[in-house]
């Protein structure tokens, strides 16, 4: 097994599909010979030729637009928004048609295309960069939304969301890239969408989060433990739709959760996620189910990142709110 | 039928072609410095040509500076802006300060000399938001880092400054993977609808991050797109600041004239990487395009040009080098004075009257942040 970083992974997992599949398509802008600015798709032009993995003139729109048509003529489009925080180019693209493809057609058509995006803070991008909204997306029906937190799951998961049948966003938290490495088979494998992951079992309190909060989440585990809390902390990898059994299974275990994003408050996913913990296990609750989540304003100019993002410092100061209630 | 068919296309074919080889490159001075184009020479004193030229000196000071305080970690983002001083400062040299610039991210030089102060500029490189307080007076918006939006903002903008009978004009600029966003073509065809008092300017530096023009469009030029708009197009040398200046005076004119907005395509090229995070350019462009482009360099023309009239020697070339390197330090030192920004102070920017569960943040962050 090679030991590889999620962008490495992500590459790994694009190439496994270019190969296994001849419909699969990857475009956007500067994933050619540049590689992607973050070379996700380096040499992956090389490899496959200017055919399948191909540059877009500078229009989000157009992307969105083509990847439809190109499924329509039975492709499967892989294409790449440089940054999500784009994203507000190409929404009529996605949500107005991609998601809607297989129900206005009464199932004739279907737009089994893949957008991957980078995405989230900490790492000082100009505005309209790092914004999470994945609760944008979560809000259109008939949207699938990935976001990986490891290398070994964004293989696994990007594999099974170009195979997937519908639209999946695919998102890619830009400070995991290259933060760690960690065991990637080289072989193919998938990882199936809308299940979540027990990243550590525990007995007094359930965390549930995604993406770059795994990580801080896991710390805060790991600190309460020292104090003698026993935390489970599940990831929950696919956000729309998502696992609410091994949700509720954990709380009926812990009878306390929090729900932990990086993205802002409102209208979140942490919201939805409460509201249906709430609908189906609220006779195991023994507290309230907070929320750690970002301030209520637009993502923050760089210099302010720091405070805004919520760390596990903040996901202690919850989970203590909770465990004692 | 089908022959019928053919000719008609045919004509078609033939009718794109010459369209787009009537596009001609606008050029007053030629690499040598030497005037080439004497009836489209601009009406600039001494002091005006010697000013330009200075601005220009200045400009790529403040480029090679800002790529070292980036290098350093002291300056945020920041996109290079070497080799396109003749695009972005003769453009702006042709405006009047009631004139509005809508900038792209790489457009920061001409709101400097529209008069952005220079420490603004650099806070705005940092992440902070009193670099986009634009003060009261000067009449530009913040870097646009949407490609493409303020192309159609400008439209609105002239619009605005026709209906209240204002002698001004809007101008933006984007690149040349700007002019492939929808924003672009809804930008110029609303101008023209309007007749709106609007400049648009693409500065056409061959690559959009490693994309090049050959990719973005099959059109053959840039300013061919206007024609669709209805509206005049022109591409210009961009590498000779009279030939942009006399350009975006002409089209400044027409507008204020009534008579609607222009698209001006500048060719140049960007010497530095897109951006300092990160881009190599040695991935997409050759040594041999960087030097046969380097060889058309805006400053030593104009350089040779006014010196040549007299007008420009060492001496004033170094005084300028010393102003800007002093006044980029002093700019620096005030940007390091400026109060470290506070969530705080974001969730204070989100509403004129916040909201009651922004007031409850507010406290929380506060409180955080006294810490
Ligand atoms: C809507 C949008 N899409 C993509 C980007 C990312 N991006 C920043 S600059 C750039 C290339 C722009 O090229 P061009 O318009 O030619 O301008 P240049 O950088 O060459 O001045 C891209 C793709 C962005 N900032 N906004
Ligand atoms: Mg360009």
């Amino acid at each position: 097994m090679a030991q590889m970083t999620m962008i490495q992974a992500i590459t790994d997992a694009l190439r496994t599909e270019l190969r296994n599949d001849p419909n699969v398509l990857v475009f956007g802008e500067d994933v050619g010979v540049n590689g992607g600015v973050f070379r996700a798709t380096e040499g992956l032009q090389k490899e496959f030729s200017e055919d399948r993995v191909f540059d877009t003139p500078l229009a989000e729109s157009g992307i969105g637009g083509l990847a439809i048509g190109l499924a329509l003529q039975g492709y499967r489009p892989v294409p790449e928004i440089q940054f999500f925080g784009f994203v507000y180019e190409v929404m009529d693209a996605i949500s107005g048609q991609m998601a809607r493809m297989r129900y206005r057609s009464g199932g004739r058509y279907s737009s089994p295309v893949t957008i991957r995006s980078p995405f989230g803070g900490g790492v000082h991008t100009p505005e309209m960069h790092a914004d999470s909204l994945e609760g944008l997306m979560a809000q259109q029906p008939g949207l699938k939304v990935v976001i990986p937190s490891t290398p070994y799951d964004a293989k696994g998961l990007l594999i099974s969301a170009i195979r997937d049948n519908d639209p999946v966003i695919f998102l890619e938290h830009m400070k995991l890239y290259r933060s760690f490495r960690q065991e990637v088979p080289e072989e193919e494998y998938t990882i199936p969408l809308g299940k979540a992951e027990v990243k550590r079992e525990g007995k007094d309190l359930t965390i549930v989060t995604y993406g770059a909060m795994v990580h801080e989440s896991l710390k805060a585990a790991e600190e309460l433990e020292k104090e003698g809390h026993s935390v489970e902390v599940i990831d929950l990898r696919t956000v729309m739709p998502f696992d609410i059994e091994t949700i509720v299974a954990s709380i009926e275990k812990t009878g306390r959760a929090i729900v932990v994003q990086e993205a802002q408050k409102q209208a979140g996913m942490a919201s939805q996620i409460v509201a249906e913990i709430n609908d189906r296990a609220i006779l195991n609750l023994e507290a309230p189910v907070l929320r750690v989540a970002a301030p209520d304003t637009v993502f923050p100019f760089s210099q302010a990142e720091t405070v805004w993002l919520p760390n596990y410092k903040d996901v202690i100061e919850t989970a203590k709110k909770v465990l004692t209630f | 039928m089908a022959s019928k068919t053919k000719t008609t296309l045919a004509d078609s074919v033939k009718q794109l072609e010459k369209i787009e080889n009537q596009f001609e490159t606008l050029q007053i001075l030629n690499e040598e410095g030497e005037v080439v184009n004497e009836a489209a020479m601009p009406d600039l004193s001494d002091e005006q040509l010697q000013e330009l030229m200075k601005r220009m000196v200045y400009t790529r000071i403040l480029d090679q500076r800002s790529i070292s305080l980036n290098r350093q970690g002291r300056l945020g983002f920041y996109a290079p802006t070497a080799g396109q001083e003749a695009s972005q400062l003769a453009s702006q040299f042709a405006l009047e300060k009631e004139d509005f610039i809508l900038p792209g991210y790489r457009d920061v030089p001409q709101i400097i000399w529209h008069g952005l102060p220079l420490y603004q500029a650099f806070l705005f490189s940092r992440g902070h938001f009193h670099g986009n307080q634009i003060p009261e007076g000067v009449n530009v918006i913040s870097p646009q880092i949407i490609i493409g939006a303020q192309y159609i903002q400008a439209a609105g903008v002239a619009l605005g400054m026709k209906k209240r009978g204002a002698k001004s004009v809007a101008i933006t600029y984007t690149g040349d993977g700007g002019s492939s966003q929808g924003d672009f073509y809804e930008g110029i065809n609303f101008a023209g609808a309007y007749k709106a008092p609007a400049i648009f300017i693409v500065q056409n530096n061959r690559f959009a991050i490693s994309t090049p023009v050959e990719k973005q469009t099959s059109a053959k030029t840039i300013a061919q797109k206007a024609v669709a708009a209805g509206i005049p197009g022109i591409q210009v040398d961009g590498m000779d600041a009279l030939a942009v200046y006399a350009a975006v005076r002409e089209a400044r004119e027409r507008a204020v004239n009534g008579e609607g907005p222009t698209l001006i395509e500048t060719l140049t090229y960007r010497y530095g990487p897109h951006t300092m995070a990160g881009d190599d350019p040695t991935r997409y462009r050759t040594a041999d395009l960087d030097n046969e482009w380097e060889k058309k360099d805006p400053l030593v023309r104009f350089r040779k040009f006014l010196e040549t009239k007299g007008l420009w020697n060492e001496d004033m070339e170094n005084e300028v080098i010393e102003r800007a390197k002093e006044e980029i330090k002093d700019a620096i030192k005030k940007a390091d004075e400026q109060p470290k920004q506070k969530v705080t102070d974001l969730i204070s920017f989100m509403y004129e009257e916040m909201p009651n569960h922004l007031e409850e943040q507010y406290e929380i962050y506060k409180e955080k942040e006294s810490k």
